[in-house]
């Protein structure tokens, strides 16, 4: 019975995780119609941004509560820039496009960030940007040079993992007889509903909210009745990436390892959750989160567990084959 | 002429229901070969809701369907078709990228004896099929005056041109019913009278029974021998022209009940 | 036509190449006949796609794997029969009806494959049908990986050296003149029509879900092709030649030459191989520029190189009349 509790427990603060993730893509592809590939690589940006002003700020020799703050809003900010620029630059512009166009150009763009972050940087190459500009010859706009200035020497920073430093000490109980619960578990899991309830209230109960749920159902028909259309959009994807933010930090505490590739799973799994949930649907895809969490837990814990990453994948064809619409998606019938 | 022998295609009681709204309730019919019958009705009625239960687009939630005594109840539209139902659809949905040509021979391919591997190796199966085919495509071409579009991609075809295309490719598929989803649509009058007299020249030539949806009371209620009138799903009135044109429902439905009164215009101008 | 001359019509092509690629065989030092099987492997993998991709209108990005079954597949053929020798026939030629033997029944399990993942899944539109895509092909590839039969991550090794030009231009041919002929007969033409409008080509008789499964199936069969050739050339077959990202460069193949274009996936398979071949030298900047170009290809010239447009459609109309053939 403790060992139950226990993947509950577990189960449930994955869950929180991959809801945070899939809300991004829920509310994304509710907007565009688009399945953002690149989401999960939005995620593993921030846990680097995130890194970065860590070691900016010196988290590691001395962690304090408002330099854990500066970390999450650093990474926040990061994230929405990142989101908002994806958006604007290679989405928009296909606006009008097949859906097919679109699709390959997301996963363009996660490859993008996938491999870009896998570069070496220059640091790690022993040179710097003075003598790279040398080596060209040819002058460089002051903006660019102050923007590249701005980035962290680390930066890109290659295949090799880095380890993110504690935010505080991490302290355990056990409580119920047996079942572990750490103050990272209890800290994850109200700042993720935190969040959650956030922007359900948003979505639900804001001008704002409705103006996205408009789009969702007819953008021209929202544009024509004065929603200014891109700029929801815009934004939309600016809230999606900053939960995708939180959830890389949150993880990010527990397990400190990061590296170019960890948004692959977790994003393809938040994925999932969201078409279980019901693509689109906001509330779905929480729903979903928290039911995958426990699912691949539950596997793990009581079956095989190289199995793990494989459940998604099976509750996703699943899902595809039986019921496409998800559990709370709406069933549409093309006019014909 | 018409209206002999058993229906080729009827409708008993059917029903179609999207989650909470009827759009469809009931609808009977039965379509003898060499009928024209019209369906009318205001917009939103249910009359393309009507043909797609029966092409099989949607399973009918409630009732049935027959296709010359068969019943057709989800099959799926390439069945019926295979039964003896074609269609066309009230915005033209021809194959845009290929050539008029392609449109109707695709529609011939149903029933074709060759396949993938005949196709292949090039046998002589394979090529007497396709030369019938063509002879097929081109002789439906010229029935609808198309002959002269053979090869000009159907997205650059005229509107009109392309509407007449659209019941050639039907008209390939060999069928016993036409249904006509508002097939003069966006034609001027005289483009109108001349598709009718066309209608009803392929209707004797190929012994076809037809049911035509269509906007413009006037036009269908002069070349249809009976016509079906639907609003708000029902079937509120059903019998000749002549009979159909005086009923005060039909009247009512089209032109509203006179409950509803305009304000009338202001004195210095502006809209009332 | 005479029986003979029906015959001869339907093989042309072959018999025509055979003495080409034999030349070029003879003339290739070993280092180009390993860039022109590539390449002919990449221009199977592209034309094959199309069909699905481009003349059909589906959205495949899991191609990957069905390469993956037809490499394995053959790969256990040649290893297992390698010391059999079949009577009255020399080594050599042997060896050669194995090689064939092992590359048909790697057609074979790739069109199961394709005929498991395709019926299933092609009740779906777009953007699902490319999730169970590639989620099916990332499942195979897991699947492999996990089989020690099929030495697991490691994989086989050890495989004979086969392939050949002759061999992978024969592959070609028959990949190319399979995709023509499709495409000119009035099958053919119902996959377009099912690409242009799903629902008008169900109305006038085409069964669409079983030509869509029928064009997967033949494009799995073609992909399996594929990778039984590589794989026989670079003598090893590995999990990780199979991965998401192959079926990728596969789908930027089919879209850079324009989906629906059989010369355009010729070219543009050509054409890539060449560039990524050329950029092996630049390591981890090869998958980022790899990236950069998709991005930009899709931004700015989304139908490829030919759109739709196919080489021989430039041959004046007088010789198109005369029928549709070889």
């Amino acid at each position: 019975m403790t060992e139950f509790l226990q993947h509950v427990v577990n189960g449930v603060s994955l869950g929180t995780i991959y809801a945070l993730i899939a809300l991004g893509y829920t509310m994304v592809y509710g907007v565009l119609k688009l399945i953002n590939f690149a989401h999960g690589d939005v995620y593993m940006a921030s846990a680097f941004a995130g890194f970065y002003v860590a070691s900016a700020l010196g988290v590691r020799d001395d962690p304090t509560i408002g330099k854990a703050l500066l970390v999450f809003l650093g990474a926040m900010a990061a994230a929405a820039a990142l989101g908002f620029a994806i958006e604007r630059f290679a989405y928009r512009p296909l606006r009008d496009r097949p859906r097919l166009t679109a699709l390959i150009t997301a996963i363009g763009v996660s490859f993008l960030l996938e491999y870009g972050f896998q570069l070496p940087s220059l640091q790690a190459q022993g040179r710097t940007f003075e003598e790279v500009l040398r080596g060209w010859g040819w002058g460089v706009p002051g903006w660019l040079h102050a923007l590249v200035g701005a980035l962290p020497a680390d930066f890109p920073p290659g295949p090799t993992p880095r380890f993110f430093p504690e935010p505080f000490t991490r302290v355990d109980w056990t409580v119920l007889g047996g079942v572990h619960v750490s103050n990272y578990d209890l800290v994850s899991f109200l700042v993720a509903v935190g969040f959650m309830l956030v922007l359900q209230w948003i979505v639900y109960r804001t001008r704002f909210g409705r103006a996205m749920r408009a789009v969702s159902f007819d953008p021209r028909v929202a544009g024509l009745m004065g929603i200014p259309v891109n700029r929801v959009i815009s934004l939309t994807f600016v809230l999606g990436s900053v939960l995708a933010a939180v959830a890389a930090l949150l993880v990010a505490g527990s397990r400190p390892r990061i590296d170019p590739i960890m948004g692959l799973m977790p994003g393809l799994k938040a994925f999932v959750a969201a078409v279980f949930g019901g693509i689109g649907n906001v509330p779905g895809a929480m729903l979903g989160g928290i039911v995958l969490g426990l699912a691949e837990e539950m596997v793990a814990g009581y079956m095989v567990s190289s199995f793990r990453d494989g459940i998604a994948f099976a509750i996703l064809i699943l899902v595809l084959l039986l019921r496409p619409e998800g559990l709370l998606g709406r069933v549409t019938v093309e006019k014909v | 002429m018409s209206g002999a022998g058993e229906p080729v295609l009827e409708a008993r009681g059917v029903t179609m229901r999207f989650g909470g709204l009827t759009a469809l309730g009931g609808f009977d019919l039965a379509l003898r070969p060499g009928e024209l019958v019209g369906l009318i009705g205001p917009n939103g009625a249910g009359k393309t809701t009507a043909f797609n239960a029966l092409t099989g687009v949607y399973a009918p939630s409630e009732g049935e369907v027959r296709v010359c005594g068969q019943r057709a109840n989800g099959l799926r539209p390439h069945r019926i078709c295979a039964l003896g139902v074609a269609r066309t659809f009230q915005n033209v949905r021809l194959f845009k990228e290929l050539t008029a040509f392609d449109n109707v021979r695709i529609a011939c391919h149903a029933g074709s004896r060759s396949g993938f591997t005949s196709a292949w190796l090039l046998t002589p199966t394979h090529d007497a099929e396709e030369r019938r085919i063509a002879e097929r495509a081109d002789a439906f071409l010229a029935v609808m005056e198309l002959s002269h579009r053979r090869d000009e991609l159907a997205r650059n075809l005229p509107y009109g041109e392309q509407r007449r295309l659209e019941i050639a490719r039907a008209l390939a598929t060999g069928p016993r019913v036409l249904c006509l989803d508002e097939p003069a649509a966006g034609m001027n009058a005289s483009e109108k009278v001349a598709l009718l007299e066309l209608i009803r020249t392929v209707r004797d030539r190929f012994s076809l029974a037809i049911l035509v949806i269509e906007h413009d009371m006037r036009l269908v209620l002069g070349v249809s021998e009976r016509v079906l009138v639907l609003d708000h799903g029902v079937t509120i009135a059903h019998g000749r022209p002549e009979e159909v044109r005086r009923d005060p429902k039909v009247i009512e439905a089209y032109l509203g009940d006179g409950k509803l009164k305009l304000r009338p215009p202001r004195a210095g101008g502006g809209a009332g | 036509m005479g029986r003979a001359r029906l015959v001869l019509r339907s093989v042309a092509p072959f018999l025509l190449s055979l003495p080409v690629l034999w030349l070029l065989q003879r003339a290739s030092p070993p280092d180009v006949s390993i860039v022109l099987v590539s390449i002919a492997v990449n221009v199977i993998l592209a034309v094959s796609l199309n069909v699905v991709n481009g003349f059909t209108g589906q959205f495949s990005i899991g191609h990957a794997a069905f390469m993956a079954v037809g490499a394995y597949t053959a790969a256990l053929l040649t290893t297992g029969l390698a010391d059999v020798q079949l009577l009255g026939l020399g080594e050599g030629a042997s060896d050669g009806v194995i090689f064939l033997l092992a590359l048909v029944a790697g057609m074979a399990s790739a069109s199961l494959a394709g005929l498991a993942v395709g019926i299933p899944s092609l009740r779906l539109r777009g953007d699902y049908l490319a999730i169970v895509t590639l989620g099916f092909g990332e499942i195979i590839r897991v699947v492999i990986e996990n089989t020690r039969a099929l030495g697991q991550a490691t994989g086989i090794s050890g495989l004979p050296a086969h392939t050949n030009v002759i061999w992978a231009g024969m592959g070609v041919v028959a990949t190319v003149v399979m995709a023509r002929r499709l495409l000119l007969s009035t099958q053919g033409r119902a996959l377009l029509a099912i690409r242009e409008d799903e629902v008008a080509a169900e109305a006038m008789g085409v069964d669409t879900v079983g030509w869509k499964v029928r064009a997967f199936v033949i494009s799995a069969a073609f992909a399996g092709l594929a990778g039984a050739l590589l794989v026989h050339k670079i003598q090893l077959v590995t999990p990780r030649m199979f991965t998401f990202v192959k079926s990728m460069e596969v789908v930027v193949m089919v879209v850079l030459g324009g989906m629906g274009s059989i010369t355009g996936s010729i070219v543009a398979a050509t054409v890539l191989t060449v560039a990524l071949e050329w950029l092996r030298g630049l390591d981890q900047y090869r998958m980022v520029i790899f990236s950069m170009l998709l991005i930009v290809l899709m931004l700015t010239r989304p139908t490829g190189i030919f759109g739709t447009r196919e080489i021989w459609e430039a041959v004046p109309r007088w010789l198109r009349r005369r029928g549709g053939a070889a």
